[in-house]
Parts: C-alpha cells; structure tokens; sequence
C-alpha cells in the first residue's frame, strides 16, 4: 500500500498489529480528519502546543518523582540533592519549571484564542466548559507545584495565596483550613499539596482531557464565523500527515526553546523555608496570578461596609462564572450574527489582565 | 521545475531523507540520553545533610583517636574513646567556630583557640564554649560507619 | 514480773537518754524563740523568724540558739539570758567569730558538706574589708552578713542566694556604687556602671553564661582585694589562657610592669571590658594601640600591618563564603569547598587571639594558611558558578540538533506540499 519496496519487515509488523488492534481503522480515520485553513490557521496550533507542554511535565514530574521527598525536613534538601549529584537532574527540574510557565502562557493564549474567534458557540459548549475545567487544573497544578521545594519565596508566597480563600464568606476558613492542611502553612501543608499535585489534580486532568480531546476529534476544528461567512471555497489540509508536521516544528521550537531557557536562566533554588523568620519584602505570586494579586492590593480595605478582599475574591469568582457561562450569555454569536460586544468584553479582559499582571510587578510593594 | 536530471531528484530526496533521518535519530539521542543517565542512582545515594557515610572502615579506627570527616558541608569529628565506643558530634566549637580536634593526652576533644574542653559527652566542661557539641549518631553498618543526625 | 523489769529498764534508759546535752542539743524542742517572736506582733521581731524556716541552717537543723545562744526550751525572757550563753545581737568582729566558730572548724563542717571550704575568716581577714575591721573596728566595711545576710541563707548557687552569681555585682554595688558611703575612702564608684557595660556582665545576664567573672571572681569572695598591677593578667589568665600566654611572652609584658600598666586592663580596661572587635588594632581610632604609639614607631608600623593582614583574611574569608553561597543557592554542589573553608575561619579566629604576641611574624603565621584556603575556595566557587555557564554549551549543541530537524522536516513539508498541487 503506502510502504516501498525496501519496507518489508515493517509491512510484516503492520499486519501483525493491524489484526490485533485494528490500526487500519484507526488510520482511516486520521487520515480523514481536516483541517481548514484560513487567515486564523495558526490560532488552531496552541492547543497542541499546550498538550505538548502538557507532557513534557507529566514526563519531566515522573522523573522528578524518583528523587523528590515531600516533607517539610527534606524537601529542599532533596531538590538540592537532585541539581547537584543525580546527572542532569538540574536540566529535568529547570525544564519542569519552565514548561510549566510556557505551558500556562499557552493555555492562555489558547483560551483568548477561542475566545475572540467565538470557537466555544454550538455544538462545542461542553468542549467550552472542560476546557475552563482544564484552565482551573493548570493553575492549580502552577500553585501547588510552587510549594514543593520548600524555599522561602514559595513558603511565604503560599501563605500568602492560601489566606485569599479564607477571605470567601462563610466557608473561607473552612476552605483555608482543607487547603493548608491545618490553620497555617506547614509541613502537612507541603504533604497535601504533593498528594494534590502528582495523584489527584493530574486523575482529575485525564478526565477532563479526555473529555476535551474526544470533543475536539468529534466536532473538529471551529472556523470563525466570519470565515464561515465568506462564499469563497473552503480551504483544508488533511491532519495526518501537514498539520500533524506542522505541530512537529512547532513542539521541537518550543523544546529548543525551553533548553535555551532552562541553559541560561537556570531554576534557582534560594534559600530553605523558616517558618519563624519574617517574611522578605516584596513577596509575589506567579507571574500568573499577579493580576488578582495585585488587583487585591488596590482595593481598599472597605466598600460600603464590605472588607474589599471579600469583595474581590467574589469578583473573580463572579468573573471566572461568566466567562464559563460565555456560550451561553453570547446569544447573538449564538444565532449566527457578529457579536461585537462580547469580543470588546474579552479585549477588556486581556487588557486588564496585562495592565495589572504589569503593575504588579513595577508598583513598589512597600506603597 | 528547472532541468534537473532523474538521478539528481532522487539524489536531492535520498540526502533529505537521510538528513531527517540522522537529526532525528541525533534529537532522539539528546532527549533520551539525559533521561537514561538521570534514572541511574548517583554515587552519593543520599543527601549528605542528614546522613554521610564514612570511608573508613570501623577497624581502621584505633581507640583514643579522633579524626575529621565531612557532613555535609561542615566539619565533624568521628572519636573512637578509650572505652571503645565510636562517638561523632559536630566539630565546630560552639565558642568562635574553631574547628576541635581530638587529644588522646587528654582522653576528650579540645579547641585550640582559646582552650575550650569538651567532654566525651560533647559537654562543653572547661573554658570559654558556652554550649555542648551537637551530638551525631553513629552506626555501623558492616564494613561501614554511618553517621546521621539525630530525629 | 519480766514486763515491769523490762519497762523500768526501758524507762531508766529513756531518762538518761532524754537529759544528756546532745539529745538536748538535737531537739531544741519545743522552739520558743520562733513561737514568742512570730506571736508578739512586732514586725521587727518577727521578721527573722518568719524568714528562718528557709535558711540553710534551718534545713540542716540548726536552731536561733546555735548562733544567738541561750535557752530555746525556756517560754520567759529568762531563755535570753546571759548565763545560758546568749549574745544578743552580734556586731563587727563578733559577727565573724560567731560564724567561724563552725564555718572554720573542718572537723564540723564535714558532716555537713565535706567539700565547702573551711577557711574564709582566714581569707576575710587578708581582705581590705577584713583588715580595716580589725585594725580600726570600722562600722561601715562588708562582714560576713553584709553579703550573705542574717536569717535566709542560701548556698551561693541557688538562685534565691543573695551571693548568687548574678546578684554578685549589685550587691557590691550597694556599698561600692554610692558616692556617699564611698566618698571618706576615696574609692571610685563607677565600677558598677562601667560593668554593667561590659561583655561579661552580658553573658551573665543575657545570655545566662553563669561562668561568666562578676566581682568576686576577679577580686576575691572573701578575701576581696583589687588585683595588684602585676598580677592582673593573672588573673585574666584564669580563663583567657591563650590569650595570656601569648601576652606574657611578648614585648608588652615586661614594659607594661615597668611602666606600672595593669596588663590586660591597660588595652581591655578592667571594669568596662567591651565585646572586642578588630577596630581595637591599628592606628585610627577607635584603636587602642594610638595610646601609646603613632605611626612613626616600630610598634605602630606593627600594629598598622597586623591589621591589614587580618583585615585581609577577614575579607577574603567573607568573599569565599559568599561566593559558595550563591553557588550553592543556584543549585550547584560545593559543601566540599565549604568544609575546607571552614578552616580559614579557624584561622581568622587564631589570627586575632595571636594579636596578643604583638608581632607581625606570629599574626602573618596564622593569617597566611587562612588566605590560601580562603582564596582556594574562592577558585572553587568560581569553577561551580563557571559550570553553569558549561552547560550553556551542551545546551545550544542540542539546541543545535533541534533546529536542524526542524528545517529538516519544514523541507520535508514544502516538498510534501509541492508535490500535491
């Protein structure tokens, strides 16, 4: 069929496996999976980019696993312990570090995408919601990977994240409390959130990626309604094998990428945790979250007889609620007619998120 | 397109072939190469901050003798008393940070700088120290002495 | 018949018994003196009575008679008497003897506490306190009451003595510390004040170092006297031994006793000995070698170099570790260099005690080893912060490798795509 002459074994392996599993099957139907292609093509190669990023840290966290030791005594030691005897152990933990910042950066990029070319409108809302499911997976993965060295700008900056879920009303300290492991940040804490980030978070992301990417297979790719519009004749190219080669260069870029990052701007690992010193000045979160950090720190402590973290807290909340609910409350997009508001609401977004990601981290912590 | 000869196409194909080939086959190498040399275990089989394993053997270690050895990255000592039982505490004097050594005249562990004395209990009994020695715990394991910090 | 035998002998034997003096002695029972004083309401009587109970003597049974005399047994103002041995209140020397009388005698101090001294009258006498009360009876000098007070004595180291180790320098200070009691002696009062600045009254008191000098160990407990010129190292010696060693073979030994300087004290000062600090050497204030020398003489050039050699380890020690801090916070492995650094601290600590020979050559003996580890280690921490940077160099081989494949498989792909149209 497709295998030259000089080919032979590999036919023979084909057939073999082909009997057993059905691979011609399966090839049938990647090989009649398209891809449009459009002006916005090049949007539809983050995802991909994500999952790659993806498995670089399932890979590069199995790995970590062999030599990590999640207590409060020897967490540290066992992070220095892996970057100075075990052979390119400093590579495997840089690498982890950095994918998972590119691996967010993407995600979000990704998300906007979908975003602002409305990929979420029918039939892909459920595709919409794993989705966000899958955003609020990725951080929390961010947030308790953080703690795992146990190094003092990753102590303070998780006391300082966990005590913003104590602000919810009610069931704040209830929730602070589940998360710490106790009433403050110990090591109970950095056990819980070794269990949360290696068993429970990545059991919770197969869910949610497989629900993701069998939607993603079934519905294929969302062309943007404007696109959709056009009377000119659509355009694609098959999955297998051009975009997939397309996704090659794009994931081997990043790999490059990441050892160039991971030569020049090293994971460094400070210094070990104190509980009793004083916390340094200028404690930041992740780049990630310094957008809510930071909106916190501006708003006053009271409005209208309200504490302000109460409020803010709720605000994200609210605002996490309705961008889950987008494909929903898009009524127009869902009609079929173009929805300038949504789209301006979403520039909104991005642009408050830049500007307050940016102030955070030029605003002097001591204002 | 341009006249190039059969012979040179396939030529210019079989080189591209083999060209991904080779880089692939090179970019396999640099993924697979760190991972393999990472699983095997290093040398030093733990970290040295809690536990150090000593290369003497507990033989070699003559009674009424002490000698430096490293725990991690500070000096410690390994005594072996008159009685014959194998001590170790941290060598750093409690007073300024001297480095202590052993005096079998004395029969106890000694600081050169201002003549502090410690006992073989790391008690600091004479001179200016005002704390005992961090105490270690040595046990021998067959050919080997390990030396570990206390729970 | 053999019970009433038997119970007259037990009772003839009581008798004797119950009246022989020690048995008397041993009981002191009924204690009318505490019963009349503590009853009779007056504050002044039965303050000492009150406070007995936890007197050393007490608990070891030793009654008011056994230093007031008189007769415990007797409920009248007849238990007072003269006859029956009673000495009222005791007052200068007869303080002294009454104390002494057990307090010197080894034979009786034994049974109580085989290892207390038994010769501090003897010392107290050889004292300033002791011979101006024998030679002129004089009211107002320190006896045996005075520190140890009267009716709640507690062995010095219990910490509710007033001979306590940290109570020491106040109780001096109570007499020695007011002009007013001090001034027909001519005797400084600020011995306290300067103390109470000093680095050994901060062990003492903060850091609870009970070894630490207060007034008695330099001076004496009873048989206090200011260490004379000569011998203040000595004294000093007791426990800054390297220290003093290396004084008493330096050039500054002989001199000091020549020129009448109190040893150690002339630098260190006596009461007000301050945390030492490298400033002390050299020849800008606040060193205290420009006392005596300037930078034109043999001693100030010496001085001058021996500070910068150990300004010089001192800095090289400091750049050394922080180098192998950051190396070791950047994640490279180099508590091997760290361990070998640690002697160049030893080193440091030995230059500055070597100081006291006050000779360039013994100071540059113990500050040339310490450079050379310290620069050593430097080298090393260099190398580990280098290594990163080696890395860097593998890294864009490979990085290398994944470039060429990708161009590689974006020909493959022009190639693929030219050849479907």
């Amino acid at each position: 069929m497709m295998f030259r002459n000089g080919d032979r074994k590999i036919e023979e392996i084909w057939l073999w496996l082909d009997e057993r599993v059905g691979l011609t099957e399966i090839f049938k139907l990647v090989k009649k999976k398209d891809v449009p292609v459009h002006t916005h093509t090049v949007w539809y190669y983050l995802g991909g980019m994500t999952l790659f990023l993806f498995v670089i840290q399932v890979t590069t966290g199995i790995l970590l696993l062999l030599y990590y030791r999640p207590s409060a005594e020897e967490a540290y030691e066992s992070i220095q312990f892996l970057m100075t005897e075990v052979e390119f152990g400093w590579l495997i933990r840089s690498i982890h570090s950095w994918a998972a910042n590119l691996m967010v950066f993407t995600l979000f990029v990704h998300f906007f995408s979908v975003l602002l070319l409305k990929a979420y409108r029918r039939p892909r809302e459920v595709t919409w919601l794993s989705g966000m499911g899958l955003l609020g997976l990725a951080l929390t993965f961010g947030f308790t990977g953080y703690l795992l060295p146990w190094n003092e700008l990753a102590y303070f900056a998780t006391r300082v994240g966990t005590e913003i879920p104590g602000a919810v009303p009610l069931v704040g300290s209830f929730l602070r409390r589940l998360l710490r492991g106790g009433d403050d940040v110990t090591g109970a804490t950095l056990t819980r959130f070794y269990g949360i980030h290696v068993a429970i978070l990545p059991a919770l992301t197969t869910l949610f990626l497989g629900l993701h990417l069998f939607l993603v297979q079934k519905h294929g790719m969302s062309v943007p309604p404007d696109v959709e519009r056009q009377s000119k004749e659509k355009k694609v190219m098959p999955f297998f094998p051009n975009f997939l080669l397309r996704d090659l260069v794009g994931w081997l870029t990043a790999l490059a990428i990441l050892a160039a990052l991971a030569a020049f701007i090293p994971a460094e690992l400070g210094k070990k945790a104190d509980p009793f010193q004083p916390a340094p000045v200028g404690i930041k979160p992740e780049w990630y979250f310094m957008f809510m950090f930071q909106t916190l720190k501006f708003l006053p402590s009271y409005i209208l007889g309200i504490e302000g973290e109460i409020l803010g807290v709720l605000g994200f909340g609210l605002g996490g609620l309705f961008l889950a609910l987008i494909p929903f409350l898009d009524r127009r997009t869902a009609r079929g007619e173009t929805s300038r508001l949504f789209t301006w609401i979403v520039i909104a977004i991005i642009a408050y998120m830049v500007v307050l990601t940016y102030l955070g981290y030029t605003v002097s912590p001591t204002n | 397109m341009v006249q190039w000869s059969m012979g040179g196409i396939v030529d210019r194909r079989r080189f591209l072939n083999w060209f991904l080939g080779t880089t692939a086959g090179a970019f396999l190498f640099t993924v697979f190469y760190p991972i393999s040399r990472y699983l095997v275990p290093p040398k030093v089989q733990e970290s040295t901050s809690r536990t150090v394993t000593l290369a003497l053997k507990p033989a070699d270690v003559k009674f009424n003798t002490g000698q430096i050895f490293r725990f991690g990255s500070q000096p410690a000592i390994l005594v072996r008393t008159p009685a014959g039982e194998l001590k170790a505490f941290a060598a750093v004097c409690t007073h300024l940070a001297c480095i202590v050594q052993y005096r079998n005249d004395l029969n106890h562990i000694w600081c050169a700088c201002h003549n502090g004395h410690f006992d073989l209990n790391g008690l600091n009994i004479s001179g200016p120290p005002p704390r005992p020695l961090e105490q270690y715990v040595v046990n021998v394991r067959g050919d080997q002495i390990v030396v570990s910090k206390g729970a | 018949m053999n019970l009433d035998g038997f119970s007259r002998l037990a009772g003839l034997v009581l008798l004797i018994v119950s009246l022989s003096p020690s048995y008397l002695a041993a009981q002191q029972k009924p204690d009318n003196c505490v019963g009349c004083h503590t009853a009779l309401g007056d504050e002044r009587l039965a303050e000492p009575a009150k406070h007995f109970a936890e007197d050393i003597h007490a608990t070891k049974g030793f009654g008011c008679v056994s230093c007031h005399g008189g007769d415990a047994s007797d409920a009248e103002m007849s238990a007072m008497s003269p006859a029956k041995g009673y000495i009222g209140k005791p007052k200068g020397t007869k303080i002294v003897e009454v104390c002494g009388r057990c307090h010197s005698n080894a034979r009786f101090m034994r049974q109580y506490n085989p290892a207390l001294r038994v010769d501090q009258v003897t010392e107290y006498y050889s004292s300033v306190h002791g011979r101006r009360l024998k030679e002129s009876g004089d009211p107002k000098v320190a006896i045996c009451s005075s520190c140890h007070r009267t009716h709640s004595i507690r062995p010095p180291s219990d910490p509710r003595s007033s001979v306590h180790p940290l109570k020491v320098a106040d109780l001096c200070g109570s007499c020695h510390a007011e002009a007013k009691i001090m001034a027909q002696y001519k005797i400084p009062t600020d011995q306290l004040e300067k103390y109470k600045k000093s680095v050994h009254w901060t062990l003492l008191s903060v850091k609870g170092d009970l070894s630490a000098p207060t007034c008695n160990d330099c001076h004496g407990n009873h048989g206090a006297t200011p260490p004379g010129i000569s011998w203040v190292g000595n004294v000093c010696g007791q426990c800054h031994v390297v220290n003093t060693e290396l004084f008493d073979k330096s050039r500054h030994a002989k001199v000091f006793v020549q020129m009448g300087m109190p040893g150690c004290a002339s630098c260190h000062d006596n009461h007000q000995i301050l945390q030492t600090s490298d400033e002390m050497l050299g020849l800008s204030e606040p060193a205290v070698c420009i006392r005596c020398h300037s930078a034109e003489d043999r001693g100030g050039k010496s001085a001058a170099a021996m500070r910068t050699l150990i300004d010089s380890l001192g800095k090289e020690y400091d750049k050394a570790h922080s180098i192998l801090l950051k190396a070791e916070r950047s994640g490279m492995e180099v508590s091997q260099a760290q361990f070998e650094l640690s002697e160049a601290k030893t080193a440091l600590v030995k230059a500055r005690a070597a100081i006291h020979a006050f000779s360039v050559v013994v100071v540059k003996k113990e500050v040339d080893p310490g450079l050379q580890i310290s620069a050593k280690a430097h080298t090393r921490g260099l190398k580990a912060l280098e290594e990163l940077g080696f890395r860097r160099r593998w890294l864009v081989v490979s990085m290398a490798i994944i470039l060429a494949l990708v161009g590689a498989i974006v020909v493959k792909i022009r190639r693929m795509e030219r050849k479907e149209q």
